[in-house]
């Protein structure tokens, strides 16, 4: 090769490596990069600034999740399925939950349906928020970033409430959810989504028709329909690709046959598309989860028992002493941490399933079969037992169609869990989306994918 | 189309290489004959009837542990697939033995089928035949061993060596 006696300028190269002179560059981006919020390499070869090939490479946060699953019983699990997306961990759980309930072939109480349907659209749209909010950042638009992080925050206040926790949250239980809703759930939700919508109309103003954004968006990052659906790519990329497909939608399940909305759909494919349709998605989110909790069966508290709540030990003493008239009628106060487990509450929000639910913590202190029954549940060697057989269950994640593969030997542990990650197949088709564009626009469109690390490496 | 219609369009069809179906919990599932998969793949995916355009989900199971198949052939490779305009689901499965685990390539049929196989080709050891870069998708190079397959112990440690370059 010749040495060149002058330099040259970036971008100056008019073809694949075909100017004199010049050669391709390669560029890896990554595992760590302050522009890429994932460990994710991308492996570049740069033609000036013109990306000519890129190759993905990821693994970096693979944490065994599928092998874990196997050496423990089938609810330990839970745990694990809260750390594949961690912006909306409460869909991961429902649906893992959702996938073995189908292997046991029970079905959840209306009202934990509805729990599922509002917990997963407050998820939802905290992940949106994330996603857009994020993108909006690494293209300088910073003001856009504080505000949806705080829209997000007072939706993680809501998780924090039903759950205890923000992001490990395990809230979702084979059979049903950990704990009933708290009491004032419905009033502090309509005041998190009037904050959050104040927002969204705010980032609207400043994004929609913002001629920096807008430049950087639209037309980029481009995938056309027929590749996108080759590339089994599900979500708002599909969406934004002008194919209406939603899990939500096609396969209703939990209570999404029973409130109205629209499927969000564009059909450009763009970047700019795929950035509107997770702006509508959010108000669609809200709107879900506010006709859900209009129509949550309510289900009374404390009424068909008498008598005022006493404490666990003095319960545990009654048990004893052998005065147990009545005794599993009288409620326990239930320390703060187990807020809605009550005998009551359990009855609302699981079903009646002694294979699979633990029984509440009246029966299990107050009965000898509550406590044989928890026993049961527990201990090594028993716990539930789905019949030996497998099933696939799909519900649309934040990023696309989140599917549980599920396979039981008929042990108490399961025999293969599979998750199927939504923001896999975007993430294999990338380089369809980046390769001639110039390398600036990988940022966006990278944001636009929304990778999520612990879904994607498991 | 429902279910069970797909499975007896795939019997009347492929006859012999269907091998078995049922319909657990609701998912039509046949189990194909190895030779045969791609065939009844690609019939899956251009037969107007059945218009399955989306390969869903791509994995392997490896029934050396389960009761009453340690004998038999030890992995399943499993196919989920999905028609956005029809809105149905059908599940495919070959067997695979250990001694030859080798199942032809569907990455001419979709894309997508690059990294699915690369990864259960990282997580079972099943090699995709036809597969244009059968590489480890999750695990590093010097990895070795395939972590989903039974017997590899959930607490091995294996020094973690960073890529060449």
């Amino acid at each position: 090769m010749a040495t060149t006696t002058r330099e040259f300028m970036l971008g100056e190269g008019t073809g694949p490596g075909t100017a004199p002179g010049t050669e391709n560059m390669q560029l890896g981006l990554g595992p760590q990069h302050p522009a890429m919020h994932g460990i994710i390499r991308i492996n570049t070869e740069l033609d000036g600034e013109i990306i000519r090939k890129a190759d993905v490479e990821i693994g970096y946060l693979h944490r065994a999740f599928e092998k874990d699953c196997e050496v423990g019983g089938w609810n330990n699990a839970i745990p694990y399925t809260d750390r594949l997306n961690y912006v909306s961990p409460l869909i991961n759980n429902f649906a893992y939950a959702s996938a073995v309930e189908k292997l046991l072939g029970i079905e959840v109480t209306e009202r934990c349906q509805y729990i599922r349907t509002i917990m997963a659209e407050i998820s939802r749209v905290c992940d949106h928020l994330t996603c857009v909010g994020a993108s909006a950042m690494e293209l300088g638009a910073f003001t856009v970033f504080l505000y949806m992080i705080k829209a997000r925050e007072f939706l993680w206040e809501l998780v924090e409430a039903v759950t205890g926790a923000r992001l490990t949250i395990s809230y979702g239980r084979v059979g049903g959810v950990k704990a009933d809703l708290p009491d004032d759930f419905a009033a502090q939700t309509k005041k998190a989504f009037a904050e959050t919508r104040v927002v969204l109309a705010e980032v609207h103003r400043l994004l929609t028709g913002n001629r920096i954004f807008m430049d950087r968006m639209v037309g980029i990052g481009r995938l056309s329909r027929e590749e996108t659906v080759a590339y089994a790519i599900t979500g708002p990329l599909l969406r934004a690709a002008g194919v209406a497909y939603d899990v939500r939608r096609a396969q209703p399940h939990w209570a999404y046959d029973r409130v109205e909305w629209e499927v969000a759909s564009e059909k450009d494919g763009d970047n700019y598309a795929r950035y509107l349709v997770r702006m509508r998605e959010m108000e669609q989110s809200m709107r879900i989860a506010e006709q859900a909790l209009d129509a949550i069966p309510a289900g009374p508290v404390n009424v068909d028992f008498e008598g005022r709540p006493i404490e666990p030990s003095a319960y545990v003493d009654q048990g004893k002493q052998g005065k147990t008239e009545g005794l599993l009628l009288v409620p326990i106060t239930l320390s703060p941490n187990l807020q809605g487990q009550g005998r009551e509450a359990q009855k609302r929000v699981n079903v009646g399933d002694k294979r699979v639910v633990l029984p509440s913590k009246e029966h299990a202190y107050g009965s000898i079969e509550g406590l044989m029954n928890h026993f049961m549940l527990i201990m090594e060697g028993y716990g539930i037992r789905p019949p030996a057989g497998e099933a696939y269950f799909a519900t649309e994640g934040a990023n696309g169609e989140l599917g549980f593969y599920v396979v039981s030997d008929g042990s108490d542990r399961p025999y293969r869990v599979r998750c199927r990650p939504p923001c896999l197949p975007p993430l294999a088709a990338l380089h369809r989306m980046v390769e001639g564009e110039m390398i600036a626009d990988l940022i966006p469109t990278f944001g636009s994918v929304n990778m999520i690390g612990g879904e994607l490496d498991r | 189309m429902d279910g069970a219609a797909i499975l007896d369009d795939l019997r009347a069809r492929f006859g012999a290489a269907v091998l078995e179906t049922h319909d657990h919990c609701g998912d039509h599932t046949a189990l194909v004959d190895r030779a045969a998969v791609r065939e009844v793949l690609r019939y899956c995916r251009d037969a107007g009837a059945l218009g399955f355009d989306v390969l869903m989900d791509l994995t392997a199971v490896d029934y050396s542990r389960f009761p009453g198949r340690e004998d038999g052939p030890r992995f399943e490779v499993v196919y989920h697939l999905y028609a956005i305009g029809h809105n149905h689901r059908l599940r495919v499965k070959v067997r695979v033995d250990e001694d030859e685990p080798v199942v032809p390539s569907a990455v001419p049929l979709w894309p997508i089928a690059d990294w699915f196989e690369r990864e259960v080709w990282d997580m079972f050891g099943i090699r995709f035949d036809g597969h244009p870069d059968l590489r480890r998708l999750l695990m590093y190079e010097s990895f070795v061993g395939h972590p989903l397959r039974k017997d590899y112990p959930i607490d091995r440690r294996q020094p973690l060596i960073g890529p060449a370059h």
